[in-house]
């Protein structure tokens, strides 16, 4: 029994860390019905600015709370940046295009990051940089809760519960929610939608960018590819969530990191990439719609 | 009978003329090229053939598939394990060998068709880009399948497939495929493909079944991908996982992008002309000692689509221009 609350709770860090980036797509989807196929790249860059941050920096030599924020805001900084220059150079000149060309766009930009990636930062795995020293473990009873794990949680809980804020309670999300229920009529109330979709791009890039960060110090292995499987679980969780709805994302993204983590204790870790493609498929057949979204009728 | 008038005798008829001419050119053909060459000429017939099927998915039905090696790699490891590893290959008399290759190329076309019904039918049932991700998923996953599975070599790969693919086989099939493409497109099927790209819901509202005719399109791609792997199998004689990465899909995509989505001719031109180019870069590539191909396709590929987003070719085919036009007309 033990041993499966310790599954569970490694699995929600890892939710945590997917949510992150599943908000990324969630957002992106709900505001432009597009997959942004280059977020989990844009999620890539923030690992790498932050490796980057730790070791020219010198962030790495001062191991601790402070760096790690430096190296936080860094990446999200940089991610954010990112994202902006992807939608203003790739998507925007392709807004009134058809839906594929943007797609294949989309998928042309993440390989260009990826293989960019590999030329600029080389094509081997680098070592993450220790910014923060976890210390003795916390026990509850007999549960163990490693330090590190409770600090990526309690940040991807404090940028959840930003991104909340910011999409429900300010002005810009109420653009946002209003860009993404109509463009037109948005635009007709005076928003400013091209700018709305930069932002949303910028929020939920930077989300990525803190994620790469996360992932970086729990699974201190970072590659040019390492957004690929990464980003594409991360967008399951956001379908199985429900696209388009961010507290559906967050509650997909747990589950799917649970499941995950319950695949590598239980049955093969071989098959921890397959088992997201399994639930999309489930997902795809039988509640295409995911949990908490509810289906939009195509109107001509 | 009237053959002028019988579109199924005279497609009949052009197939078989069609195959003869490809296996009586493939007497000469390796005479003409040293080895290195011919290899070259093989990968191209090969790689017409894969991008055709998909540009039936993807330029003509409208939906992007992004795991099209992954058939390929289905269809080649089906094939090689009916060879290889079922048949007592090395007993086969002469006389019947185009025979057991013919139905094993087959077997590995209808197994790649039939994963193609099953990744398809989920994703296809609904409008947007799902089919995208599930077919990069699937691409992964059976890559990951084979490395798993020992009885076709896992992740050492499967040698010792006999080498049965000449150009007569690789050029025949990539004429095949494109005489099926031309033949559905100019039957209703094909025009119902047609709609689903145009506009899905006036198709819908026109009494055409979309998830029908998408998911057809797909396993027809499916198959002739199946089909392109097994060529490829019989032809290196070894089989291995890696062959068919996510790049490989890739490659395709950036085939039928290049040549203009919905365009046969552009397909076939972009195939050859992309495997050329990729053996003239090779040189590059060992200067630097960096992999500058797929930074080349992807850049190619935002380029197009931001500037040229209906590639070379666009829709057009070879029987829009000058004296090919008197083709047009032909039902075949």
């Amino acid at each position: 029994m033990t041993e499966f609350l310790q599954h569970i709770i490694n699995g929600l860090g890892l939710g945590a860390i997917y949510a992150l980036i599943a908000l990324g797509y969630t957002m992106v989807f709900g505001i432009l019905q597009l997959i942004n196929f280059a977020h989990g790249d844009v999620y890539m860059l923030g690992a790498f600015i932050g490796y980057y941050a730790g070791r020219y920096l010198g962030l790495a030599n001062v191991p601790g709370l402070g760096s790690l924020g430096a190296a936080l805001a860094l990446a999200m900084l940089g991610a954010a940046v990112a994202g902006y220059l992807i939608e203003r150079f790739a998507y925007r000149p392709l807004r009134k295009s058809p839906r594929i060309n943007v797609l294949i766009t989309a998928v042309g930009v993440s390989l260009l990051l990826e293989f960019g990636g590999q030329i600029i930062f080389g094509a081997d795995p680098k070592f993450f940089p220790t910014l923060y020293v976890p210390g003795e473990p916390f026990m509850i009873g007999t549960l163990q809760m490693n330090r590190l794990q409770l600090l990526v949680l309690a940040i991807s809980l404090v940028l959840m519960t930003g991104l909340r804020t910011i999409i429900f309670k300010t002005k810009t999300g109420r653009a946002m929610r209003a860009v993404s229920f109509n463009h037109d009529n948005a635009a007709l109330m005076g928003i400013p939608v091209d700018r709305i979709i930069s932002v949303t791009f910028m929020l939920g890039s930077a989300l990525a960018g803190a994620a790469g960060i996360l992932v970086g110090l729990t699974y201190p292995k970072i590659d040019p590819l390492m957004g690929v499987m990464f980003g594409l679980k991360a967008f399951v969780a956001a379908v199985v969530g429900g696209i388009g709805n961010v507290t559906g994302a967050v509650i997909g993204a747990l589950l799917m990191g649970v499941a995950e983590s319950l695949v590598i204790a239980y049955w093969a870790s071989t098959y921890r990439d397959a088992l997201a493609f399994g639930i999309l498929i489930l997902i795809l057949l039988f509640k295409p719609a995911g949990l908490l979204g509810t289906h939009r009728q195509e109107k001509v | 009978m009237n053959w002028k008038n019988n579109s199924t005798l005279r497609a009949g008829v052009v197939m078989i003329l069609g195959i003869l001419f490809f296996f009586g050119l493939g007497a000469i053909i390796p005479t003409l090229f040293n080895a290195y060459v011919f290899t070259i000429v093989m990968y191209a017939g090969i790689n017409v053939t894969a991008a055709v099927s998909l540009n039936l998915v993807t330029g003509i039905t409208g939906q992007f598939s992004m795991g099209h090696a992954g058939f390929m790699s289905v269809g080649a490891y089906a094939a090689a394990f009916l060879t290889t590893v079922i048949l007592p290959t090395a007993e086969i008399p002469p006389a019947l060998v185009p025979l057991v290759f013919a139905g094993s190329l087959f077997f590995g076309g209808i197994v790649a068709a039939i994963l193609g019904l099953v990744v398809g039918l989920p994703s296809l049932r609904l409008r947007g880009d799902y089919l995208a991700i599930v077919t990069l998923g699937f691409g992964e996953i059976i890559r990951v399948v084979i490395l798993n599975v020992e009885t076709i070599g896992g992740a050492r790969g499967l040698p010792g497939i006999p080498q049965w693919t000449s150009f007569g086989w690789v050029y025949s099939v990539a004429f095949l495929a494109v005489l099926t493409v031309r033949r559905l497109l100019a039957s209703s099927h094909g025009r119902a493909f047609l709609a689903v790209r145009e506009d899905e819901i006036a198709a819908e509202a026109m009494g055409v079944n979309t998830t029908r005719y998408k998911v057809l399109a797909f396993i027809i791609g499916a198959f002739f991908a199946g089909v392109s792997g097994g060529l490829f199998g019989h032809f290196l004689t070894y089989l291995n996982p890696a062959t068919f990465d996510f790049n490989r899909s890739f490659e395709i995509i950036i085939m039928i992008v290049l040549g203009g989505l919905g365009s046969t001719t552009g397909a076939v031109a972009a195939a050859l002309f992309l495997t050329f180019l990729r053996e003239a870069l090779r040189p590059l590539q060992e200067i630097t000692q960096l992999d500058f191909r797929m930074i080349i396709y992807s850049g190619l590929l935002i380029v197009l689509m931001l500037t040229r987003p209906n590639g070379f070719l666009g829709t057009k085919e070879l029987t829009d221009f000058g004296f090919f036009r008197r083709f047009k007309g032909l039902r075949q």
